[in-house]
């Protein structure tokens, strides 16, 4: 069973475009930080659809996913703890709300 | 066999589609409670992906990671916020057709790279499955330094996101 390389990375990068999508007309900051999982899977897929191919050593794209998975799991953490400490402190969850650092 | 292979390969092709269906479902639903069951949708089809690509362990982590603890926490996230997506707030910025028209253009230039580029091919890499004893050789290893240093991080994102989410007494 053989897919051609360029098709999972066509795959991927649909994938990571539509994420991107997600994240620029999203107003919640939870549909933000949903659509940036989505960007980060994509990315996966592609480091191990390389690995696959390409690489000298197999395994490196799949020790490189599991990094992106852990620094995506830490992200969403304090990016929800972000969300309800905004939430407690301003009653909102919408981006045009949160400007305290935009001048 | 051939018609196995066949069938095998329209799988993974039907697998991919649904996969970009459930994420287009993902950006655009209003709810964003349903937005959430479709991430996981998606990343369930994606651990499918990964076992294609002959990656076990990886499609196992996805599914523990990804699909009981991540989703756990943007559920908890959705539903501790919920009423403020009320069906008459707006849930889209009006920056749509915008993004759209970028998006497709950056789509199409990378697809033209992606199809251009005369990619290096390891044909013996196509049959090796990576099984967890080589990952685990990988980490305590090669990548050891890297190991440590993003289970600091973890702690680390983990404490902090419990200091910064406990209510100020």
């Amino acid at each position: 069973m053989m897919i051609p390389l360029e098709h999972y990375l066509i795959f991927a990068a649909t994938l990571f475009a539509i994420g991107i999508y997600g994240a620029l007309i999203r107003r919640n900051i939870i549909g933000i930080l949903i659509s940036i999982e989505l960007m980060l899977n994509a990315v996966n897929v592609n480091l191990v659809a390389f690995s696959r191919s390409t690489s000298l050593a197999p395994e490196t794209g799949q020790v490189f996913a599991i990094f992106v998975i852990a620094v995506a799991a830490a992200s969403v953490a304090v990016g929800l703890a972000i969300v309800i400490a905004l939430y407690r402190v301003r009653k909102s969850v919408y981006t045009e709300d949160i400007h305290l650092l935009k001048w | 066999m051939e018609l196995l292979n066949l069938a095998g390969i329209a799988g993974v092709y039907t697998l991919m589609l649904v996969i970009l269906i459930a994420a287009v479902a993902m950006v655009t639903l209003r709810s964003l409670f349903h937005s959430a069951l479709a991430l996981a949708a998606v990343l369930i089809g994606i651990a499918g992906i990964y076992l294609t690509l002959q990656a076990d362990f990886l499609a196992m982590i996805q599914i523990l990671i990804y699909v009981g603890a991540v989703m756990t926490l943007i559920i908890f996230a959705v539903m501790l916020t919920e009423h403020l997506s009320h069906q008459t707030v707006r849930q889209n910025n009006r920056q749509s057709p915008l993004a759209i028209a970028g998006i497709c253009a950056f789509l199409f230039c990378l697809t033209g790279v992606i199809v251009r580029t005369p990619w290096p091919l390891q044909p013996q890499n196509q049959t090796a499955t990576i099984t967890a004893m080589e990952l685990g050789k990988a980490f305590m290893g090669q990548y050891v330094f890297a190991f440590e240093l993003i289970s600091v991080f973890l702690i680390a994102a983990l404490i902090g996101a419990i200091v910064i989410a406990r209510k100020d007494k």
